[in-house]
């Protein structure tokens, strides 16, 4: 506990009325390292909105990005936020991989040990929450309209305010950078540590907040997912022909659905023990702190399935895609993905084995554990199978699938080798567990990501991206992980626990100093992958694809022009096999020329960015205690919903020889293409 | 919605009818009587469970309980009948779907929760070496 004198104490009583626990010392002015990125940060900002003032891009941002209710462009913004987070998780990941490879032998670092804490919280809850879950929710955006043939979502403005509330989740996590601090509880925020009694900062509040704001918009999101899929599917498109990307799509959503609020109900019982005194989770009065890890487990594993079932349809997309053949097993696949979607509910115990449940307990979920790699180790077989006697081209897509086969197999294994009970008690704790989820983390999800980033990227913005800097990005990556891992594992197997900023002999430095080459590999391909979008977006006249299908596509995203037009088909595709657009070419599919009708669509509101930027405020408020300014934000959230819900101003129609015009402009542009 | 809009794919020359938009196949928004049936049923379901309590009417307050629990569920049952109008049906039995996959999710995150507090509580509370040994 922290026993130095609050300097609120100092601070008159009308300061706290107006400022709640808001103080000039809250400022981490004594920390040069977070002045220091706070001068970068705020430099970097400046430039950007310099740019935009000078460009006169605000009107545009505004109009066409921040109030659009299109699917294709939220999921564009949420790709940005993904990779904006990105670095900022990564830039965490490079800072504690630095001191764990300097602080050995009573070297101390150059990180406090409360500020490393805060490092490895921040780093996890931003990699999971910020980065994953954007970059996962942005792909489904995009991609799942487009693949049932629907014009958008089924609910266009909860899918913007949804993209809203997550960033207002991301602007407290970063705000707790540069005013106060963040959690210093590790990436769960375990009770008693997070209770007000051990952790009496602002941090586990920031940490709440943000969470729970962003909460609601991937619940909703979740939500409007589901229903879109359910309800908005071309004609013909029965259950089992959708896509397989379609599929894991509904499963994670589902998951999400049903798990997010648990992360909610767990997170509003913390936040009661912390504000009003209750003892949920307190270790006296009848509290319980393994109630805690028992109920955020119960989101917590089925939140791993949802981020890596979404990278299982990329994969089984690009694997058939790129081996020109039907996807091997099909059937086994959906039945795969929904046997996972049950199976990730009846696992969650696996994560605390050791906390002292019988063996009865610990085998039964070690079991289950084990059952579920089953259907995952089916769909590695179903692509290589689809992989077998295929016409394999091994663009990046592809080469990132292989990567994953390779990486995630071992990193299954090795959990395998973690739901043994006996052997989990061993490893608990240590960096073999941290190397295990990186491993199929980075393997599964990433290289997921990366190959969907490459595969679809064309079909966003009607152009490739670079190869040459996508297989420089490739290897670094792909070398990276390995070599920042696999001394992970080693040290995990001699004992070291995870979450030290310091080591006492220095037998274990040359693999910390191994594990952080792997780190600056990584940040090579991360550079790379930068260098690639610039690149591709330089040269994007040579790059360009009119086509709309530019790797041989098989689903109904690549039936359409790239970008796809703001109603994405001009005519409703009729769908009459699993690989629609495939079945449509093969049949001599010809583009209907004329009869275009006027098409019904959302309009833009910036509700959804003013509703979440007072719940934001809301936040702020929160973890600050300014109680005032909670109540006005609190209330200013109902009535600005309540005030939307009279916008009666909500959609409009593209008239039928503007549409006739944009297909028009592509069938003079195909032409081009053919002489 | 429903329109006639030419197909755009090579199997069908003519112009067929597609389902456009949304399909319209939601469940009837329920009459007066089965709103009056389910608040009456309700309010009954809610009067007993105070009758129960503040009569004493059993001497062991767990059967109280237990009892309150099982008029809870059928509370749930009436309100998702009368008031959310679901039965097998209902959004071509999607409704049915998602309340069985939720029902199997809550009893697994229900019971699987007591069940491991409870084997914990039993391993975890102080113990005589005699009882360690004749631990499960």
């Amino acid at each position: 506990m922290n026993s130095e004198p609050n300097p609120i104490d100092t601070y008159p009583h009308w300061w706290r009325l107006l400022f709640g626990r808001f103080t000039l010392e809250s400022l981490p002015l004594h920390e040069p390292i977070v002045v220091g990125t706070f001068i970068v940060v705020a430099l970097g900002g400046l430039a950007v909105l310099a740019a935009i003032t000078r460009y006169k891009l605000w009107g545009v941002l505004w109009r066409d990005w921040f109030t659009s209710v299109d699917h294709k462009k939220i999921g564009i913004m949420y790709m940005v936020l993904g990779i904006v987070m990105l670095l900022r998780g990564f830039a965490d990941a490079v800072l504690m991989r630095s001191q764990q490879a300097i602080a050995h032998g009573g070297a101390e670092g150059f990180l406090p040990p409360h500020h490393y804490d805060q490092i490895f919280t921040a780093h996890g809850v931003i990699m999971i929450f910020f980065v994953a879950m954007p970059l996962v929710t942005g792909l489904m955006n995009f991609v799942v309209p487009l693949q049932i043939g629907a014009r958008d979502v089924a609910f266009p403005f909860l899918n913007n305010f949804s993209f809203w509330m997550t960033t207002g989740g991301v602007v407290l996590a970063m705000m707790s950078l540069f005013i106060g601090e963040f959690a210093a509880t590790g990436w769960l925020a375990y009770p008693p540590l997070s209770n007000i009694a051990y952790s009496p900062s602002v941090g586990v509040d920031y940490y709440i907040w943000a969470l729970q704001i962003a909460g609601v918009g991937t619940t909703l999101s979740g939500v409007n997912l589901i229903a879109t899929i359910v309800k908005m599917r071309a004609p013909g498109m029965s259950m089992m022909k959708m896509p397989v990307f379609t599929w894991t799509s509904l499963c994670t959503n589902i998951l999400i659905v049903a798990s997010f609020p648990v992360l909610g109900a767990v997170l509003a019982l913390l936040t009661l023990d912390r504000y009003v005194g209750t003892n949920f989770f307190t270790n006296d009065l009848g509290g319980n702190p393994m109630m805690y890890v028992n109920l955020i487990w119960i989101w917590g594993h089925p939140e791993v399935y949802i981020l890596v079932l979404p990278a299982f349809g990329i994969f089984s997309e690009v694997t058939s895609t790129f081996c020109g053949k039907r996807l091997f097993g099909y059937a086994s696949m959906v039945y795969a993905t929904v046997v996972i979607t049950i199976l990730s509910y009846l696992v969650w115990l696996h994560h605390f084995f050791t906390m002292g449940s019988g063996a009865s307990v610990n085998s039964f979920f070690g079991i289950t554990t084990m059952i579920i790699s089953i259907p995952t180790g089916a769909k590695i077989f179903n692509w290589l199978f689809t992989m077998y006697r295929g016409r394999i081209r091994f663009d990046l897509p592809m080469m990132w699938t292989v990567a994953f086969m390779l990486t995630f197999v071992v990193g299954g294994m090795t959990g395998v080798l973690l739901a043994v009970p006996p052997a989990d008690f061993v490893l608990h704790n240590s960096l073999f567990l941290v190397a295990h989820f990186h491993n199929v983390i980075i393997g599964g999800v990433l290289f997921g990501l990366f190959a969907g980033i490459y595969y679809w990227w064309p079909k966003a913005f009607g152009f490739r991206l670079d190869p040459f800097w996508g297989k420089v990005s490739f290897w670094c990556w792909v070398v990276g992980f390995w070599v920042a891992f696999t001394p992970l594992y080693i040290l995990g197997l001699m004992g070291v626990t995870r979450r030290m900023s310091t080591f006492q002999g220095t037998e274990y430095q040359p693999l910390f100093v191994i594990a952080a080459f792997g780190a600056a590999l990584v940040a090579c391909g991360i550079v790379a992958m930068l260098v690639q979008f610039a690149v591709s977006i330089l040269r994007r006249e040579q790059l360009r694809d009119v086509t709309g299908d530019p790797w041989g596509g098989r689903t109904l995203e690549w039936a359409t022009a790239s970008p796809p037009p703001a109603y994405n088909f001009a005519f409703t595709p009729m769908v009459h096999d699993g690989d629609a657009w495939w079945d449509m070419k093969s049949r001599g599919y010809k583009r209907p020329l004329e009869g275009y009708k006027a098409i019904h669509m959302p309009k833009n509101t910036g509700a959804g960015v003013v509703i979440s930027g007072i719940a934001t405020v809301f936040g702020i408020a929160m973890v600050w205690h300014i109680w005032w300014l909670a109540v006005i934000a609190f209330v200013g959230v109902i009535a600005a919903t309540i005030t939307h819900t009279f916008n009666y101003d909500r959609d409009y129609y593209i008239p039928a020889d503007e549409v006739a015009r944009t297909e028009d402009e592509r069938t003079r542009a195909l032409a081009l293409v053919k002489a | 919605m429903s329109a006639r809009a030419p197909v755009s794919d090579g199997r069908h020359a003519e112009t067929v009818q597609v389902e456009v938009v949304h399909d319209h196949h939601e469940a009837g928004h329920g009459s007066r009587k089965e709103y009056i049936t389910g608040f009456v049923l309700s309010v009954i379901l809610t009067a007993i469970p105070f009758w129960l309590v503040m009569a004493e009417v059993f001497s062991d307050s767990r059967v109280t309980s237990l009892v309150i629990m099982a008029f809870a569920v059928a509370q749930i049952v009436v309100h998702m009948v009368y008031f959310l109008h679901m039965n097998a049906r209902s959004e071509g039995g999607w409704t049915m779907m998602a309340l069985i996959f939720t029902i199997v999710l809550v009893v697994i995150a229900l019971s699987g929760s007591l069940w491991v507090m409870y084997h914990l509580n039993a391993n975890m509370m102080p113990m005589s070496p005699g009882d360690m040994r004749t631990m499960p």
